[in-house]
């Protein structure tokens, strides 16, 4: 068991661990939907959402299925991680068919984004239990949100900005992720 | 899709449409446990072996997989060989597996492996398959081992535990802390687009 206080592990999962810019989970998205701020909140939006759900099936699939047979752990999780988006992609399109157009493609990509088998991966190493899985959730959805808007805000203004062309593209995306990243580094001493 | 000899299934991942560098696929490993040489190259072999396994794998039992549940098949195929290279990388090599930590069992969600099965594996016989597998995966390695080099050489000051400078070195420390291995790439991609336009505009005075 884990005993850390769930205020430590809701900030430590948001900002000072952030799963994005320390951990470098979800970069497929980071990279190609930070280019519009309202696309960029809406994808964030969605992964609080799913890893939330997936945090919970992780915690009941460790506790009572899975506590003698940890060789199985990477196949449950991503079978557990496939169906749940699937699910979830079932259930939008059925009560809120707007918001499924809207998010388009990012949601059945999520089943390959690699922050959210991380997050049950992670969980399980640390012995979180369940109220500690949900904050963690919730706490590393939220920085991945923040760090999601924070990118395509800078993008969107360095769109008006005069770039050499040989900059254009990935390798400035990059760039700034660095520094993004650095920025967040001043967070390390705070826990 | 016959368009292609074999060699040049083999060579196209390794430099051309290398996974990395160039098409972007397989960042998070790339990014995260490359701050040493040794660890980029664990990385590496762990990712090489899974790649090379199920490419071969899929690739022999492609006619039997319906279309419908084609991805969650090679998802699960990879899973499996994901778990194999947990255990033995646990048993010959337990520091390696210790510092790599999570991000073993995170090769399950590397874009490029699933990316390989659904573009080549799934049409191709099995000894192109793994010509294709074997190519990509000294890609990888390639860009890995550029990546974990120059983060050692300049975060530490050195390269497989040795110094390289005197011990008047001052590291660079952010080098091997997260940020920098979003610099470093950022910078070897940059490097790359200079190069590229330099051969271009080279061409184009021959011409």
């Amino acid at each position: 068991m884990n005993d850390q206080t769930l205020f430590s592990i809701f900030f430590s999962a948001m900002v000072v661990n952030n799963f994005t810019l320390a951990l470098f989970l979800g970069l497929c998205p980071f990279m190609g939907v930070s280019a519009r701020v309202e696309t960029a909140l809406r994808m964030g939006l969605a992964n609080i959402f799913v890893l939330t759900l997936t945090s919970l099936a992780a915690w009941f699939l460790n506790t009572y299925v899975l506590e003698n047979a940890p060789y199985l752990r990477i196949i449950s999780f991503i079978i557990v991680v496939a169906s749940l988006v699937q699910i979830v992609e079932m259930v939008v399109k059925k009560i809120a068919p707007v918001l499924f157009r809207q998010l388009g493609i990012f949601l059945p990509l999520m089943t390959t984004n690699c922050a959210i088998f991380g997050l049950a991966i992670f969980q399980t190493n640390r012995g979180y239990d369940f109220l500690q899985g949900i904050v963690f959730a919730i706490g590393a959805g939220l920085g991945l949100t923040l760090a999601l808007v924070l990118m395509a805000s800078i993008r969107e203004t360095s769109e008006l900005s005069d770039i050499p062309a040989i900059a254009k593209g990935t390798g400035l995306t990059l760039i700034i992720a660095g520094s993004l990243s650095l920025a967040f580094m001043g967070f390390a001493g705070l826990l | 899709m016959r368009t292609t000899t074999p060699s040049q299934d083999f060579v196209r991942g390794i430099w051309k449409e290398n996974p990395v560098l160039i098409q972007m696929l397989g960042l998070c490993p790339a990014l995260a446990v490359t701050n040493t040489l040794k660890n980029a190259l664990a990385m590496s072999a762990a990712t090489f072996f899974v790649l090379t396994c199920s490419s071969v794998l899929i690739s022999s039992v492609k006619s039997l997989i319906p279309k419908e549940v084609r991805i969650s098949s090679y998802i699960l195929v990879i899973a499996t060989f994901v778990t194999l290279a947990d255990m033995l990388l646990q048993a010959y090599a337990p520091v390696q597996h210790k510092e790599l930590g999570a991000f073993i069992a995170l090769i399950v969600v590397n874009c490029m492996i699933l990316g390989r099965q659904e573009a080549f594996s799934s049409r191709n016989t099995v000894y192109r398959s793994l010509l294709d597998a074997i190519g990509v995966g000294i890609g990888f390695t390639i860009a890995l081992v550029m990546m974990g080099g120059f983060r050692e050489i300049l975060g530490i000051g050195t390269l497989f535990d040795i110094p390289l400078f005197g011990p008047n070195f001052e590291p660079w420390v952010v080098m091997v802390l997260p940020a920098g291995g979003f610099l470093m790439l950022g910078f070897i991609i940059l490097g790359l687009g200079v190069f590229e336009q330099r051969k271009k505009s080279r061409e184009a005075a021959a011409a």
